[in-house]
């Protein structure tokens, strides 16, 4: 017996197969996860996302409190509801978690992180919040639905009251807004158009169904991965850990060297990385049938004997292809070689994402 | 949870079933696939791999390659004997397996010789009070 989200009576009455994910009993499909995965790449779907763990951070000095605590910069947060992407660090540059930031007020910002990660991250953010009299106060009274895809915002959209439909659509990519009893965010993790939605509690099982009612499809969490992947986007865990930094996990773009003058935790370790060079998260596509997994081995081309390790991996629904991230050293080769099962299979380093809005982005033939 | 399982075949604790095949070969053959119950957990298969013909096979011995979108699976042979058929076609549509895993979602066909088929392979009713067991 796991923890129960506030959806968790409707995903059964839906017919949800359930699976514990980090603590936590959760749909992994409804039936098809190909169907699940087409739907929100084609038309509409949605995500119970509850088990993530929505925290308020309030205080005078909330924003100062964050530029340590986050490697990416907050500061670039000008404008009420904006959301930022960053990694908490330990000193040595290993990844806590990720996570998204929403900026609400000058006194308030709104973290949302990794469920399976929950405990260390209060831990870490509350013992480091004392310095700044910041309070942090977890909101299990909301839930979150993840509604995804072309025709995600339009659906959605028409739950709300006439005169709020048209600010909600106006949303820009990676902005929030609350709307009545809603916060309603342009984010999402599918590589497609959407919205991210926290309501109370009380309400989630009405908004689902209301949701399925405009003929938004419920997805589990086997199509979450796969959507996340083809998007190229990480996972806790797989794609990056305490072990790895971000330049080595895909995600110096999420690190703010800039402006020089701040200081945050794991900006000196990430220095000396930057100097170091070393590994690279890159995107694998698989020239043979077959399916990557994460673990398999990847060998470099030619004879460098150098070899990596796949992170994620999976069978890609809109490529009909097996494709991975994998974190290997950096090369300029882009063919290599996977491990299967004891059998080698040529693969390609490619740049992900692979798939964005619906479309391919790599050259499959 | 999907569990149809046809009176006619016979099962292993691994999820696979044997059809006896008459008029094939010199001892007739067997065909071989994955149960319903299988294929229901697995959820859906993306790709398949199945023994050459013409490999010879120990009973137990890992033969086939079922994977689905979250996780690949093996495949035990039933019982010792030579390949002499495999379903092609699983190569470009895995989904027949999860469609019809007692039909066009067979795997391979057995040469077998008679001693090697009173194994101790279940009857339906068998595998369904085993299925029973294992979801307590």
């Amino acid at each position: 017996m796991g923890l129960k989200t506030p959806l968790y009576g409707t995903h059964v009455q839906q017919g949800a197969k359930i699976v514990d994910f980090g603590g936590w009993d959760m749909p992994l499909h409804y039936g098809s996860q190909i169907e699940e995965h087409h739907a929100v790449r084609r038309d509409a779907g949605m995500f119970d996302v509850s088990h993530m763990a929505i925290v308020d951070l309030t205080g005078g000095r909330v924003r100062e409190f964050l530029r340590l605590l986050l490697a990416n910069d907050v500061g670039r947060l000008k404008t009420f509801g904006k959301a930022l992407y960053s990694c908490m660090l330990l000193p040595n540059g290993g990844v806590i978690d990720d996570l998204i930031v929403y900026y609400m007020s000058e006194t308030w910002y709104r973290v949302v992180v990794n469920a399976g990660t929950r405990d260390k991250d209060l831990a870490w953010i509350v013992k480091h919040a004392l310095d700044f009299e910041v309070a942090v106060v977890e909101r299990k009274d909301l839930a979150m639905i993840a509604v995804q895809g072309p025709n995600a915002r339009g659906k959605s959209a028409t739950l709300l009251l006439p005169e709020q439909q048209a600010a909600v659509l106006e949303l820009k990519p990676f902005f929030g807004a609350p709307f009545g009893s809603w916060f309603v965010a342009r984010t999402g993790y599918t590589g497609e158009d959407g919205f991210e939605i926290m309501i109370p509690a009380a309400e989630a099982a009405d908004v689902w169904n209301r949701l399925l009612q405009q003929g938004v499809k419920p997805v589990g969490l086997g199509a979450r991965d796969t959507l996340r992947l083809e998007a190229g986007m990480n996972l806790y865990g797989n794609d990056m850990d305490e072990n790895f930094h971000p330049l080595e996990s895909g995600l110096a773009w999420t690190v703010a060297f800039e402006p020089t003058d701040r200081d945050f935790i794991g900006r000196e370790a990430l220095e000396r990385a930057q100097r170091e060079g070393g590994r690279e998260l890159v995107g694998l596509l698989l020239e043979e049938r077959g399916v990557l997994r994460s673990h398999q081995k990847v060998l470099l081309g030619g004879a460098s004997g150098l070899e990596g390790d796949v992170t994620s991996g999976t069978f890609s629904p809109t490529l009909n292809r097996s494709i991975a991230l994998a974190r290997v050293p950096k090369t300029s080769q882009p063919a290599v070689q996977v491990e299967i099962r004891g059998k080698l299979h040529a693969a390609r380093i490619v740049k992900p994402p692979f798939v964005r809005y619906g479309k391919p982005l790599i050259d499959i033939s | 949870m999907s569990n149809n399982i046809p009176g006619d075949l016979q099962y292993t604790k691994s999820h696979e079933w044997v059809r006896q095949v008459h008029g094939e070969a010199p001892n007739g053959a067997i065909e071989i696939g994955i149960t319903d119950h299988a294929q229901s957990a697995l959820g859906d298969l993306v790709f398949v791999e199945v023994p050459d013909v013409g490999r010879v096979l120990q009973a137990g011995e890992a033969c086939a390659v079922v994977e689905s979108v979250k996780a690949a699976s093996d495949v035990y042979c039933p019982v010792a004997g030579k390949v002499s058929a495999n379903n092609g076609a699983l190569a470009s549509k895995p989904e027949l397996l999860n469609e019809d895993p007692y039909g066009a979602g067979w795997l391979f066909r057995l040469e077998a010789g008679a001693s090697a088929r009173a194994s101790s392979l279940m009857s339906a009713s068998a595998y369904e009070t085993f299925l029973a067991e294992e979801s307590k």
